[in-house]
C-alpha cells in the first residue's frame, strides 16, 4: 500500500505526514508538485503548511501545480485523497470540495488541542474509527474558517458529507463547526485540524489522529 | 550622484563626506583615512559605518565578552566555538546541535510586526548556516506595562509577526519569556534563538578559501529595505523627535525562506559549499567582507551582478542593503553547476558575483570600475575596540541599603488574595493567548513547550535522543546586583532543564542593556558579563556565542539589565522526562532547596512598585549538586517545577492547573514561603513509597528537602485557606484576554 504525500514550495508538514503513514502501517511516496507521474501510489496526502508562501490565497496557486492535474484526475477516478489545513484549501480551490477555507474569526493563528467529533465514518480516511466518536486532535491554521453558501451548506448536511465537527466553542468560526467534508463519493476528504500531529502520545495531545491513516490501509485491504 | 572610485578617490583627498550621517565618529573616520592611505570611496565609507558599527562590531563589548574565551570552562562538548555564526555542541550519537539567540529589539519598535518577524528569519539563517536543519525556536520578549497603550500597539504586532514568520517556515516553537516593566516601554525586547542539528561531518564555516572558488549569492533579489538598519537603528538611541525610520526596518518573506533553508540543505547535503554566510545585518557588505576575512585569501566581486528589485538601487545602497533572505556562499568551480541545477528546482535566484583571489585585497567593481579595494580583514575583523569608562551608577548603593517593605499576608483571606494577586499579575499570568498563536507541534519532534519550564525536542526517533532549552532574565536582580543577576539568571536557565531530566552542556546569551556611552550602564554590563563568565566557569558550562543589544533606552532612562541566558542540555531519552506536573492524587509534594525571607527583586515586590534591597548571591556549588540530584531522581519523580518569579505561589497555581489536579499544602511561614524567592529551589511530585529515596538523595547531595504536602482534590488548599481551582482558573487565563482582546 503506497500512500504519496505532496511536497509544494512551502508545505511544512510532509514530514509528519509521512511519519504517519509509515506508523499505520503503510509506505509513504515522496511527491512533489512539479512531478509528472503519481510514482504508482494508491492514495494521496496533501500535507499541511504555506505552499507558495499562501500568495494570492491559501491554496490558489497550489491548484496549479503540474502533480494537481495528476491528482484530480485520479480523486475524480476514485482514489483515495485526504488534504489536512492548507491541503483542504488546495482541494477546495481545485473544486475537489465546495467552499472555502477564510480568516480565522478573530483574526489570529491558533494552534491548540481541540476536540472534534466524527459525523462521518464511511469515507476511505475515517473508516476506522465510530460515527460520534469524539477525539482531541491539535487545530493550528489562521485560515480555517470553513465557508460556502446555503444551498452547499444544505446539500453537505444533508447527503452526510460534514465528516467531521469542532466539538465545543466554535474554534475560527466555521458554518456549522465543520472541521472537515468529503466529495459525493467519498475518497477525498478535506480536514482542517491535523491528524498527523497526534499519533503518539510523546509529541502530540493523543495518538487518536492515526485512525486517519489506519482507515486508508483498511480501504484498501476491503 | 556619480560613480565614486577608487581613482576618484586619490585625486580628490579632500571631498567632504557624510561619515557623521552614516554613523561613523571623527576619529574611526580618520582611522579609515590611515587604513587606506587616501579617502574611502563612497562605497568603502558605507561598508565600514555598517561593519564597524555597534551591533556588528561589538566595539563596545568586545573588551569585556573576551572573558567568555578566557575563563572558558574545558569542555569536550564544543564543537565551533565564539565566532561563527553559532557555537556548535556535541550531543552524542554522531549529533550536532548548534544554537543561538539574537535581538531584534529597535526594528520591533519601529515596526513591530516586520521587526519581530525578520529577527526570527535571521537567526534561523544564522544556524542554517552553520549546516543544520533549523529544529525549533524560542522567543523571549520584554515589553511596557501590561496596561499602557503604547505595549498594545508593540505586543499584539510582534507576536504576530514571531508567529507569523516561524509558523510559515515550519519551525516549532517551543518556548520563551514575556515579561513587563515600564522600563521597556519605547524599547521592547525581541530576542529570538535558533536551535539546529546536523551531523558532525556537516559542520559548515564562513569562510572564502581557494583562489578562483566562486562566489554566489543566492535567494532574494536585494532592494531598498533595512538600509543601515545596523548603524542607524540598532546603534543609537532613538530621540523624542526625528524621522520613524521606518525605511530601515527589513521586510521579511518567510516563503522565501522556507524554500531557500530546504534548497540550501540539498546544497550541503551533496557538499557543494566550501564556506558559506547568510545576509544579516550590514546586508552583503558583512558577507563577503566576513568571508574573505575569515578566508586565506581574498575577494573580488562584481557588484553590478546582484540581482535587484529595485534597478535604481546605487552601489553604497546594495553594499548597505538589509533585504531578508539571502544567503552567500563559496563554491568550487566544478561544482557550481549542480549547485545551479538545485537553485533551479526549488527556484530559487542565483547569482554568480565574484570570485576568491589571492593576496589579501577585497575589491569590488560596478561596471568594471573599482569602487572598494580594502583589506578584507579591517572592515569585518578589525574594526575599532573601545574600552568605555565605567562607573557603578549612584543608584546601587541607595537601592541595596534600602529595606525591602512590602504587605506580606497573615490571615488565610490575605494569602488567598496574594495567591490569586499573583495568578493574575502579567508577569505570571498564563499566556496561552501568546502561544497558542505558535505552531508548537510541526516537525512532530515537540516534547515539551511552554508552559514547561524548558522546550524538548527529540532528534532521534529511534534511539529519543534530545535537547532541552531554556532562557531565562531576572532583570530586577540585575538591576539590584548585575554581577549576581547574570550568575542567577544562568543557574535558572540550567535548573529549567534539569527538572525535566535533561543534562545541562552549553550556554547562549543576549545581553541588552542601555547605551553604552553611559558608565553607569557600561557598568552594568560589565559586571553582568564578568558574573555570566565566572558562572560559567563555574558550573562548566562553555558559552558558544551571543550577541548583545545596546542602546535600549528613551532619553536618559535605559532598560533594566537584561542578560537572557539560554542553556542548553542534551537528554539520552525523551520518554523519560519528568514533566512540570502531575495527574494523579495522592502523590507526595516535597520542596528541595531552602527557603530564606529573599524578597528583594521578586515579583511580590514587584506588583508593590518596590525594587530595593540585596538580590540573593548565586550559590552555583549548590545549584550543581541540586541539578545532580534532579538528574539522578528524574527516574521516579512524577513531577518537577522550577521555581523562579512569583516563588512557591505560582508553581503551585502551575502545577494544580495544569491538568487540573489540585494539592493540599502546609506552610509554617506562608507569607514568606509562598512569596520568597530564593534561588536553587524545585518541587517535586512522588509516589509516597518513594520517600525514603528522595532522603537518600538529599543526604547524597546535602540538598534540604521539606514536606509541602500531597496532590489531590479540586483546590489548591494552603493551610485554612482553600481557592477553587476555576476560581484560580479563571483569574490566571483573563489577564491576557482582557488586555489584548
Amino acid at each position: 500500500m503506497r500512500v504519496g504525500v505532496i511536497t509544494f514550495p512551502g508545505t511544512l508538514d510532509d514530514r509528519d505526514a509521512a511519519r504517519a503513514v509509515n506508523v499505520a502501517g503503510a509506505q509513504s511516496v515522496a511527491l512533489w508538485h512539479n512531478d509528472a507521474d503519481l510514482k504508482n501510489v494508491d492514495a494521496v496526502i496533501l500535507p499541511g503548511g504555506f505552499s507558495y508562501g499562501d500568495y494570492l490565497r491559501c491554496g490558489a496557486i497550489s491548484r496549479f501545480a503540474p502533480v494537481m492535474n495528476l491528482v484530480i484526475d485520479a480523486a475524480n477516478k476514485g482514489m483515495p485523497v485526504l488534504g489536512i489545513c492548507n491541503g483542504f484549501q488546495v482541494l477546495c480551490e481545485s473544486h475537489l470540495l465546495p467552499g472555502a477555507l477564510t480568516r480565522n474569526s478573530d483574526l489570529h493563528f491558533l494552534c491548540r488541542d481541540q476536540e472534534i467529533e466524527i459525523i462521518n465514518n464511511e469515507t476511505a480516511w475515517t473508516s476506522a474509527y465510530k460515527s460520534g466518536e469524539k477525539i482531541v486532535i491539535p487545530l493550528k491554521n489562521g485560515e480555517g474558517s470553513f465557508q460556502c453558501d446555503d444551498e452547499t451548506l444544505a446539500q453537505l448536511e444533508g447527503e452526510g458529507r460534514v465528516v467531521a465537527r469542532y466539538v465545543g466553542q466554535n474554534p475560527n468560526g466555521s458554518r456549522n463547526l465543520i472541521a472537515g467534508i468529503t466529495n459525493e463519493r467519498g475518497n477525498v476528504v478535506g480536514l482542517m485540524p491535523h491528524p498527523e500531529h497526534a499519533i503518539d502520545e510523546l509529541t502530540g495531545p493523543t495518538a487518536q489522529g492515526l485512525g486517519f491513516f489506519t482507515s486508508i490501509l483498511n480501504a484498501m485491504v476491503k | 550622484m556619480s560613480l565614486d572610485t577608487v581613482a576618484i578617490a586619490q585625486i580628490t583627498p579632500d571631498n567632504l563626506q557624510p561619515f557623521a550621517e552614516l554613523g561613523l565618529k571623527p576619529d574611526e573616520y580618520a582611522r579609515i583615512k590611515e587604513i587606506l592611505g587616501r579617502r574611502p570611496t563612497s562605497s568603502e565609507l558605507a561598508m565600514y559605518s555598517v561593519m564597524w558599527s555597534e551591533h556588528c562590531s561589538y566595539k563596545s563589548s568586545k573588551v569585556h565578552l573576551k572573558q567568555f574565551g578566557d575563563k572558558a570552562p574545558k569542555s569536550d562538548a564544543l564543537l565551533v566555538g565564539i565566532g561563527e555564526n553559532a557555537g556548535v555542541v556535541d550531543v552524542g550519537q554522531g549529533y550536532a546541535v548548534t544554537f543561538k539567540i539574537e535581538s531584534h529589539n529597535h526594528p520591533s519598535f519601529v515596526e513591530p510586526y516586520q521587526g519581530a518577524a525578520t529577527g526570527v528569519g535571521g537567526i534561523v539563517r544564522d544556524i542554517l548556516t552553520m549546516g543544520a536543519r533549523p529544529i525549533a525556536i524560542m522567543d523571549p520578549l520584554r515589553f511596557g506595562p501590561a496596561d499602557a497603550a503604547d505595549t498594545r500597539r508593540v505586543l499584539p504586532g510582534i507576536v504576530a509577526g514571531v508567529g507569523g514568520y516561524g509558523n510559515c517556515l515550519g519551525l516549532p516553537n517551543i518556548g520563551g519569556e514575556v515579561v513587563f516593566d515600564e522600563t521597556y516601554i519605547g524599547n521592547p525586547l525581541v530576542n529570538a534563538l535558533c536551535v539546529g542539528v546536523m551531523k558532525h561531518s556537516d559542520i559548515k564555516l564562513a569562510k572564502a578559501a581557494g583562489a578562483g572558488n566562486l562566489v554566489v549569492l543566492y535567494g532574494a533579489k536585494t532592494g531598498g529595505d533595512g538600509i543601515g538598519g545596523v548603524s542607524v537603528l540598532a546603534s543609537e538611541t532613538f530621540g523624542a523627535g526625528g524621522s520613524t525610520k521606518r525605511p530601515s526596518v527589513q521586510v521579511g518573506d518567510p516563503f522565501v525562506e522556507k524554500v531557500l533553508i530546504e534548497c540550501s540543505l540539498e546544497i550541503f547535503a551533496e557538499d557543494l559549499v566550501v564556506g558559506i554566510q547568510d545576509l544579516g545585518g550590514a546586508g552583503l557588505s558583512c558577507a563577503t567582507s566576513e568571508l574573505a576575512s575569515g578566508g586565506s585569501g581574498g575577494m573580488r566581486v562584481q557588484l553590478d551582478k546582484v540581482p535587484l528589485r529595485d534597478p535604481s538601487l546605487s552601489p553604497e545602497e546594495i553594499l548597505m542593503s538589509e533585504s531578508q533572505e539571502r544567503m552567500c556562499a563559496i563554491v568550487e568551480p566544478q561544482k557550481i553547476d549542480r549547485f545551479l541545477e538545485i537553485c533551479k528546482k526549488w527556484d530559487v535566484t542565483v547569482t554568480v558575483i565574484g570570485e576568491v583571489t589571492d593576496g589579501d585585497h577585497f575589491e569590488i567593481t560596478w561596471n568594471g570600475e573599482v569602487i572598494v579595494n580594502v583589506p578584507p580583514r579591517t572592515v569585518a575583523h578589525e574594526g575599532p575596540v573601545y574600552n568605555r569608562p565605567l562607573a557603578q551608577p549612584e543608584y546601587i548603593d541607595r537601592v541595596n541599603s534600602a529595606e525591602v517593605i512590602v504587605p506580606l499576608p497573615k490571615t488565610p483571606l490575605e494569602i488567598k488574595e496574594a495567591v490569586l494577586k499573583l495568578a493574575a499579575a502579567p508577569n505570571l499570568a498564563d499566556k496561552s493567548w501568546v502561544t497558542s498563536q505558535y505552531d508548537k507541534y510541526v516537525q512532530g519532534n515537540t516534547i515539551q513547550s511552554q508552559p514547561d519550564d524548558s522546550g524538548m525536542i527529540r532528534l532521534d526517533e529511534t534511539t529519543n535522543l534530545g535537547v532541552a532549552i531554556s532562557t531565562d532574565a531576572n532583570a530586577n536582580w540585575s538591576y539590584l546586583n548585575p554581577y549576581q543577576g547574570a550568575k542567577l539568571a544562568l543557574a535558572e536557565a540550567a535548573r529549567n532543564i534539569a527538572t525535566a531530566g535533561a543534562r545541562p552542556l552549553a550556554v547562549t546569551n543576549c545581553l541588552n542593556f542601555g547605551s553604552p556611552e553611559d558608565p553607569g550602564v557600561m557598568w552594568q554590563f560589565a559586571e553582568s558579563v564578568r558574573g555570566l563568565a565566572d558562572g560559567c566557569l563555574e558550573m562548566g558550562l562553555p558559552v558558544t556565542g551571543g550577541n548583545v543589544s545596546f542602546y535600549n533606552q528613551t532619553g536618559a532612562v535605559a532598560i533594566l539589565p537584561t542578560p537572557v541566558i539560554g542553556v542548553l542540555g542534551v537528554i539520552q531519552d525523551v520518554r523519560k522526562r519528568t514533566p512540570m506536573s502531575y495527574k494523579e492524587a495522592g502523590l507526595e509534594l516535597f520542596l528541595l532547596g531552602e527557603t530564606k525571607a529573599d524578597l528583594a527583586g521578586s515579583e511580590w515586590a514587584f506588583l508593590h512598585g518596590v525594587r530595593v534591597g540585596q538580590s540573593p548571591d548565586a550559590d552555583l556549588a549548590k545549584e550543581m549538586r541540586l541539578i545532580e540530584f534532579l538528574l539522578e531522581g528524574n527516574g521516579f519523580f512524577a513531577a518537577a517545577h522550577d521555581l523562579s518569579q512569583g516563588g512557591l505561589s505560582a508553581v503551585l497555581t502551575e502545577m494544580v492547573l495544569r491538568n487540573g489536579v489540585g494539592a493540599s499544602v502546609v506552610l509554617n511561614n506562608p507569607a514568606i514561603d509562598l512569596l520568597s524567592e530564593t534561588p536553587g529551589r524545585v518541587v517535586v511530585a512522588i509516589k509516597p513509597e518513594d520517600v525514603s529515596l528522595l532522603e537518600k538523595l538529599s543526604q547524597k547531595y546535602s540538598i534540604e528537602i521539606s514536606q509541602l504536602g500531597t496532590t489531590g482534590g479540586d483546590s489548591l488548599i494552603i493551610n485554612e485557606t482553600s481557592i477553587s481551582l476555576s476560581e484560580l482558573r479563571e483569574v490566571h487565563t483573563s489577564t491576557f484576554p482582557r488586555l489584548f482582546g
